[in-house]
């Protein structure tokens, strides 16, 4: 396959304050430079250079036309930098591009939308800045609105639209760009779970056209799925670039955020209201090295809080989740009056259980067994990592869970196959 | 080492589909124009036009009627103060007259350039998300203006036939004065959105200068008031060249195109000329700053 992109040492250097970080600073105003002036006159060399930093540096790499990229990374690792260089919209301070094809880039999904136009009209004005040309605008105008679901409203000003057809929308116009080249920014990160499956499905239909595209992303599960390829980014530089399975996998046990215990001591401003309050969330590693989890490893996880009225039917909800937002399981505790004071609930986890990855812990606290009190998201989070293994084979073992269910293996003697194919 | 041209798009062939290298690489100083880059975005230019001009009304109460109305109250204002009042000479003309002819061609002016030196920092949003040539928004921020334009040019004709001045062939000059008013327009856009997108005091000087250039061009007096050389130095500023030429083309008044015009002519597409450089030089840095 011949490349459809070629980056060859791809630098991009911004002035510190110059940056999305903060933007108040990042225009001069006149006085800024009045008042600059009388001391660029008598320091000459110090100081000259506002300070400077590479928010991209020696980036290179090859897409060969019609792979699926993913680039992963930390926030403010480069990644919609690189999309950004990519898509031309802002200029590499160093290294060199090549790009063989129509390049369409959607780093937003509906640019240029005018919330006082009609849908109909911001599909032209939005379909001309992503670079379609009227006539294909107008060719595809029926299969865009059928793909939006908004035939009904199509005359109406798009400030009007609810948001998930705002969405809808902006997004169907997007996928009806045909460009041979997509570069697409974490436009799945917007709309409900629904919208999200229908991107996606797209994505993978464009995909499978054989368009080459290079996707952001902080989905890790979509990643996976959709790209056969991932870029890893971090600080500004290439840190691995391979299978997409594989340098996912690596990327999440590098980032994995270990915080095992959550407390807050103030029955005041804890979280919660006044009907109850949180006190504390903690995982107890329950074997003689208790500073590491292992797939081995039993644990207990163990909640407090402070309950403020007494006789209210109480109960604790957890989601156990993977760091990909897959959920594990949800289990409620028991549900029962409580009396007025500190309440804890705990809960074992046996080893031989979860499979080595990352975890985090979500919580409600139940009112009456049917009301949401308050919802924790990400309370504490954990670590499990691969135990020591009998065997030859070292690599990673898929699946959520990594159960030791009990095996039965016998021999069923040498002779009675033999003898009944002898036969 | 020399920088090849930043982004060089060129064909290669033209099969279907069409097969396209992009080259990007980063460019130091001064930029070609790349005016055919341009030409190949036309119709997003015109897109962003129309944009312009559908949603500059909505939501007012008086809608398209604002394109007429401002001409005609400062007319009006000009008429008590400077007319009646000061008594200001306006070459024999019945002074709404005289004033209205002007305002005409300067409202464009004005508001093209007030909407142009703001328009790359309120279409900051298409600027860090998508690629195209950036002086499409300036340009379409001018343009816009283009329907104000005709619509108030249509109650200056009715009112100057309705005052009894008929037009003459002069007039066929007149969308020569119009472009004039074009070329000038865009030129001081072209600087000050560019200049707006790193100093934002520009926003802030730019209602001060379209004053202070209102009374530097011969709207509430004449240029006769001016005498030669001087009249001729006059024409550096691009819009006494469109203002006396609005009132010779409508009502016969003043001179026909003379050396004032041109140097008119010559100040107002090295604006242009300038502003166009100048704005491509900066280009390359909007989206990391506004």
């Amino acid at each position: 396959m011949p490349n459809a992109i070629e980056v060859r040492g791809i630098g991009k250097q911004y002035r510190l304050g110059a940056t999305r970080g903060d933007r108040q600073y990042s225009y001069k105003s006149l006085r800024d430079i009045l008042t600059a002036l009388p001391r660029r006159l008598f320091r000459k060399s110090e100081n000259k250079q506002p300070p400077m930093f590479w928010a991209l540096k020696d980036i290179a790499f090859d897409v060969p036309a019609g792979e699926v990229v993913g680039l992963i990374g930390r926030n403010g690792a480069g990644k919609s930098t690189l999309l950004k260089v990519l898509s031309r919209v802002t200029d590499p301070t160093e290294g060199r591009i090549l790009l063989h094809g129509r390049v369409g880039s959607l780093l937003e999904v509906g640019t240029g939308f005018h919330p006082e136009l009609t849908g109909r009209e911001n599909i032209f004005m939005n379909g001309a800045i992503l670079g379609m040309r009227r006539a294909e605008i107008t060719r595809q105008f029926d299969a865009i609105v059928a793909f939006a679901e908004v035939e009904k409203f199509i005359d109406t000003a798009v400030k009007h639209y609810s948001s998930g057809m705002y969405l809808r929308l902006a997004f169907a116009v997007a996928a009806h760009l045909e460009p041979e080249i997509l570069l697409v920014d974490e436009v799945l990160a917007v709309g409900d779970a629904a919208f999200q499956k229908k991107c996606l499905g797209k994505m993978g239909d464009v995909a499978r056209q054989g368009r080459t595209i290079i996707f952001v992303s902080h989905n890790m599960t979509a990643l996976r799925s959709l790209c056969t390829r991932a870029v890893w980014l971090n600080e500004g530089r290439v840190t691995e670039d391979g299978p997409s399975a594989l340098v996912v996998d690596h990327y999440l046990q590098k980032n994995a955020a270990s915080n095992l215990e959550s407390r807050w001591d103030d029955p005041d401003t804890a979280p919660g209201d006044h009907r109850a309050r949180l006190h504390l969330a903690r995982v107890n590693v329950k074997s003689e090295r208790t500073d590491q989890i292992t797939v081995d490893t039993p644990i207990e996880l163990e909640f407090q809080y402070w309950n403020f009225t007494p006789g209210a039917e109480l109960n604790i909800s957890i989601f156990l989740n993977t760091l990909e937002e897959v959920c594990v399981f949800n289990i409620a505790s028991d549900a029962a009056p409580r009396p007025a004071g500190l309440i804890r609930h705990t809960v074992q986890i046996p080893g031989a259980f979860l499979n080595a990855g990352s975890y985090y812990i979500k919580l409600f606290l139940v009112l009456e067994q049917t009301r949401v009190m308050f919802a924790h998201n990400n309370l504490i989070a954990f670590e499990v990592a691969d135990g020591p293994r009998t065997g030859r084979w070292y690599g990673r073992i898929p699946g959520v869970v990594r159960p030791n269910f009990a095996w039965k293996s016998e021999a069923l003697g040498p002779q009675a196959d033999a003898q009944a194919h002898a036969r | 080492m020399k920088s090849p041209p930043e982004a060089e798009v060129r064909t290669i062939s033209n099969d279907e589909p069409p097969s396209r290298v992009t080259e990007i690489t980063p460019v130091r100083g001064w930029a070609p124009l790349k005016l055919r880059e341009l030409w190949a975005h036309r119709e997003l230019l015109y897109f962003l036009t129309w944009r312009e001009i559908k949603v500059r009304y909505k939501q007012t109460a008086l809608g398209v009627a604002w394109a007429v109305l401002q001409p005609l109250f400062t007319m009006a204002i000009f008429t008590i103060f400077f007319g009646r009042l000061a008594k200001m000479q306006s070459d024999g003309l019945p002074y709404s007259v005289f004033a209205l002819t002007a305002l005409t061609p300067w409202t464009f002016f004005s508001n093209g350039l007030t909407t142009s030196s703001n328009s790359l920092v309120t279409n900051a949003n298409l600027i860090t998300k998508v690629y195209f040539p950036r002086l499409a928004i300036p340009l379409a921020a001018v343009f816009s203006g283009g329907m104000d334009f005709l619509l108030s040019f249509v109650l200056l004709m009715a009112y100057t036939l309705y005052r009894g001045y008929w037009p003459t062939w002069n007039i066929f000059w007149l969308p020569g004065f119009a472009l004039l008013a074009v070329v000038t327009s865009l030129g001081v856009g072209l600087w000050l959105s560019a200049l707006n997108v790193e100093y934002r005091d520009v926003r802030y000087t730019v209602p001060f200068l379209t004053q202070v250039w209102l009374f530097a061009t011969p709207i509430a007096y004449p240029s006769s008031l001016m005498h030669e050389p001087w009249r001729t130095v006059y024409g550096l500023n691009p819009m006494v060249g469109v203002v006396e030429g609005f009132r010779w083309a409508m009502l016969g008044s003043g001179h026909p195109p003379d050396a004032m015009f041109f140097v008119s002519c010559l100040a107002a597409v090295a604006l242009l000329i300038s502003g166009t450089f100048y704005f491509r030089r900066m280009e390359r840095g909007f989206a990391d700053i506004v």
